[in-house]
Parts: C-alpha cells; sequence; structure tokens
C-alpha cells in the first residue's frame, strides 16, 4: 500500500510538473516549436499540390457527423435558411486589388471542383464525404492579392459561446487544388449542420480549420491584430495549434 | 568494454522520458473520443469495436482533460521519440549490437528450447542462453526495437492529414485511418506491457546494479557477462 502511495504521489509530481510548465512561456515557445517543425516537414515532404486521399463513391460514410456550431441562432440566418439562401453573400476583402461580394449564384458558375475526402476531427473520429465547389485560389485570384499578404481569414456567422468564430490558413494551402468552398455534399446543397449554405474545405488540415456558415474571406499580411490573435476560435480560446496538419 | 555502449544509454533514457510523456498525454487525447474504429472512418458508439475508459488525471499530461495542451505535449515529444529511433537503429547497425545481441536465429526457433527458456524464466533463473542475452529477452527487445517503436512512428503519421499528401499509401497500409488509430492506441498499451515486465525483471535482478550498468555502462565479467 505504501508502495502504491509513493508511486502514486511521484506521477501526481510529474503531472504537476507538466501541467505548469504547459502554462509556462518557456513551454509554449517549445510548443510552438515543435508545431512549426511538423508543418515543415510536411511540406518539404511533398510537393505543394500533392494532394490527400481521395475515396470513392462506396466510401461514403452513410451520415456526415455535424460538430461544433450546428446552426446559427439569428432571425437573419433563419430567414436566409427560409427563402433558400438566395440572398447570401461571401465577401473577399482586405489586400486584394479587387474587392468582390459573391452571390450563391456567381459560386456556381465558377468552374466546380468535386471531391470525396476524408474529415478527420482532432477529437479523432472521421467521416468521409463528397464536396462540391469552387476553388478558394480561383476566387483569390479574381480578386487580385496584393503584395505583402500572407494569411486567408475566413469570418463565420455563427458563435459559440458568444464569440464569432473564424479561422485562417496561409498561402499554401490557400492555393492548394483541394481547398474549395464548398456548397454541396453528398449531391445534395450543404446542411445546416455542415455548414449551409457554404463552409470550407481544407482537406490537409484537422476539421476545426474547416470553417463553417462562411460569409467573408479577409486578405491579410497578419494574424496579430485579429481577435485574440492566434489566427483561429480554437486557437484563442483553447490554445489548439494553429497548424492543423499534425 | 563496457556491457551498454553510450549510445544504448543514452537513448535508453531519453526514450523513457518521450515514451512516458507521449503516453500519458495519449492517454488524455484519447478522452476526447473514447471510441475506436476499423477502417477508413468511424465516428459514432454503434460504430465502435471498443469504447476506451476514461484516464484519470494522475495518468494524464496535463494532469485534467486538455485536448489541445495534451496535443502541444504529443507534437513536441514526437520529434525526441522519434529522431531518436532512427539514432539508436543507425547506432545499433554501426557498432553490431542488433546483429551481435538482439538477433535470433532461425534455427533458434524451436518450441522445444523455447519452452525451457520459459521455464527458466518462471523459475526467476535469467543467466542462461549463450551470448549476452537469453532467448526471451531478444523476443522482447526485438519486438520493441523492430515492431512496438516504428509501428507507433508510421501509424501516428498515417493519423496526420498534413503528412498525407507525402505517403498517402501510408493510411491504406494501416487498413484506413482509423484502423492506424487503433493500431497507434493497442501498440501504446503493448509497449506499456512491456515496461511493467522490464521493471519486474529488473527489480528481480538486483535493479540497483541493473540501473547503475545503464548510466555508467558497467563493466564486463570475463566470460562475456556479469
Amino acid at each position: 500500500m505504501k508502495r502504491r502511495a509513493f508511486l502514486a504521489g511521484i506521477s501526481a509530481l510529474f503531472v504537476g510538473a507538466c501541467s505548469k510548465i504547459s502554462r509556462s512561456d518557456a513551454g509554449a515557445s517549445f510548443f510552438h516549436a515543435a508545431e512549426d517543425w511538423h508543418r515543415k516537414a510536411h511540406r518539404a515532404l511533398s510537393s505543394r499540390h500533392a494532394l490527400v486521399r481521395e475515396y470513392s463513391k462506396a466510401d461514403i460514410s452513410p451520415f456526415f457527423r455535424g460538430n461544433g456550431s450546428i446552426r446559427v441562432d439569428t432571425a437573419e440566418y433563419r430567414a436566409h435558411v427560409e427563402n433558400g439562401f438566395a440572398d447570401w453573400r461571401l465577401d473577399v476583402r482586405g489586400m486584394v486589388k479587387r474587392p468582390l461580394s459573391l452571390s450563391m449564384e456567381n459560386l456556381r458558375k465558377l468552374p466546380q471542383r468535386t471531391q470525396i475526402t476524408r474529415h478527420d476531427c482532432v477529437e479523432g473520429w472521421s467521416a468521409i464525404g463528397e464536396w462540391s465547389g469552387p476553388q478558394l485560389s480561383r476566387v483569390l485570384e479574381d480578386a487580385g492579392i496584393m503584395q505583402g499578404a500572407n494569411f486567408i481569414v475566413f469570418r463565420c456567422a455563427d458563435t459559440l459561446a458568444g464569440s464569432n468564430y473564424y479561422e485562417s490558413i496561409d498561402m499554401v494551402d490557400a492555393m492548394h487544388p483541394q481547398t474549395i468552398i464548398a456548397h454541396r455534399l453528398n449531391g445534395e446543397n450543404l446542411p445546416v449542420i455542415n455548414g449551409a449554405p457554404i463552409r470550407m474545405r481544407v482537406e490537409k488540415q484537422l476539421g476545426y480549420k474547416h470553417p463553417k456558415y462562411l460569409i467573408a474571406i479577409e486578405v491579410v499580411a497578419s494574424l496579430e491584430d485579429i481577435a485574440g490573435g492566434n489566427g483561429g476560435y480554437w486557437e484563442d480560446r483553447s490554445g489548439y495549434q494553429w497548424y492543423g496538419g499534425i | 568494454m563496457k556491457r551498454h555502449a553510450l549510445s544504448t544509454r543514452i537513448w535508453h533514457w531519453v526514450n523513457l522520458v518521450c515514451v512516458t510523456i507521449l503516453f500519458m498525454s495519449g492517454l488524455n487525447i484519447s478522452n476526447a473520443h473514447r471510441y475506436l474504429y476499423w477502417g477508413h472512418w468511424g465516428f459514432a458508439p454503434e460504430q465502435a469495436w471498443l469504447r476506451v475508459p476514461y484516464f484519470p488525471g494522475w495518468a494524464t499530461i496535463p494532469g485534467y482533460y486538455s485536448l489541445a495542451s495534451a496535443r502541444d505535449w504529443h507534437i513536441l515529444f514526437a520529434w525526441p521519440f522519434a529522431l531518436g529511433l532512427l539514432f539508436i537503429w543507425a547506432a545499433m547497425l554501426i557498432n553490431r549490437h542488433f546483429w551481435r545481441d538482439l538477433r535470433i536465429a532461425r534455427k533458434e526457433w524451436k518450441a522445444a528450447a523455447i519452452w525451457a527458456d520459459i521455464v527458466r524464466h518462471l523459475k526467476l533463473d535469467f543467466d542462461h542462453g549463450g551470448g549476452k542475452y537469453n532467448f526471451l529477452q531478444r523476443l522482447a527487445y526485438g519486438l520493441v526495437l523492430c515492431v512496438f517503436l516504428p509501428v507507433m512512428v508510421f501509424s501516428g503519421l498515417a493519423i496526420s492529414p498534413g503528412f498525407e499528401p507525402a505517403a498517402p499509401w501510408l493510411v491504406d497500409a494501416f487498413g484506413g485511418r482509423q484502423s492506424a488509430r487503433s493500431i497507434h492506441f493497442i501498440v501504446s498499451w503493448a509497449i506499456f506491457a512491456f515496461i511493467a515486465i522490464h521493471i519486474l525483471l529488473v527489480l528481480l535482478t538486483g535493479p540497483i546494479n541493473q540501473i547503475r550498468g545503464m548510466i555508467t555502462g558497467g563493466r564486463e565479467i570475463m566470460g562475456g557477462r556479469e
């Protein structure tokens, strides 16, 4: 019994020390460095436009789980649902030569990419679905990115715990062929639980990097002045990794 | 000549720290979604082959539930763990440690001899076999070095979506991402079991001398074994 108490004591000391390091600045700088090395290693090991695995129709899961926000609780959004999102607009703004305000019709008329991919949640589960929509790279090309722009910020209509959801990616992921603005899932218009009427697909990263209920795309030089400064809702709120490819 | 090479000793302790932190932060990550699946996808209890128990704070890093922070630890210590494994493999091949001490020749796979080795182990008689290590020791160390530790690195890479474009075949080699995740979990417990037995056997065979050997290298006595 004494030995057990001793071992439990050692474990508690160790766990306590780790918990302390987690909250320290020195700890944070190590963690950020390690996250960067993973991102750089991933990028070094494959070409910029190398694709994630695409599946066949037979692999599609029978249902696509909704997670995080599964609706937007505003009268405005409910009105959009009522009229089939006919008046939804997607703004493209920030460091662009030609700011855009795109209707659903505009998005549907752009060249479309359809891909059957696997969605991996940071929690561990996966679901497979068929997504369709224009490539983000095409929309950014139309808007014309200005010199010095480094990141794409996605603004969303949904809120979680009182804060607006947002996310961001760098130019490498923004220009990736499988990064699309999806308005269809498994051949149907995007369901509300999956982010209707449009959501991002950033296939080389985990689910929290695929924002739903998309209302604006902002091209920026730095993420520091946006919300909590960490580049995304979960990054600000709970310290999730900005690079969600690990 | 020292009983344990310097490369073995350094790696042993660095790897102990890495495996401990990876295992305990892994238990915290497991708490985020306590179902395991086979195949490419899975997200609901009815698709799961296993419902994993909730691991309490004293067993996890950090000592409270935080997926973000546990992932920080896991992501950081994955580096010294994987590079350390690469290092010890290079060292073992260069200094012939693997070939000389750990390899099991085909003719040694004989049921009677293996059974005799098991019986001697159960009688707590470990000092047998012609080389540095006996059959069961070489089997255990060989499994850990050749299978368990590399599988942890590769199944970990297979779970990572950012790594996928570099080697999409790796996910398929494991039978899908959810299979890779299940294997990652199972093998982590196999390593835990190895460590538990390893520690028990060290305690049974003169722990102070054994630990000193793994720190200073120890001495070799005439005939090659201490």
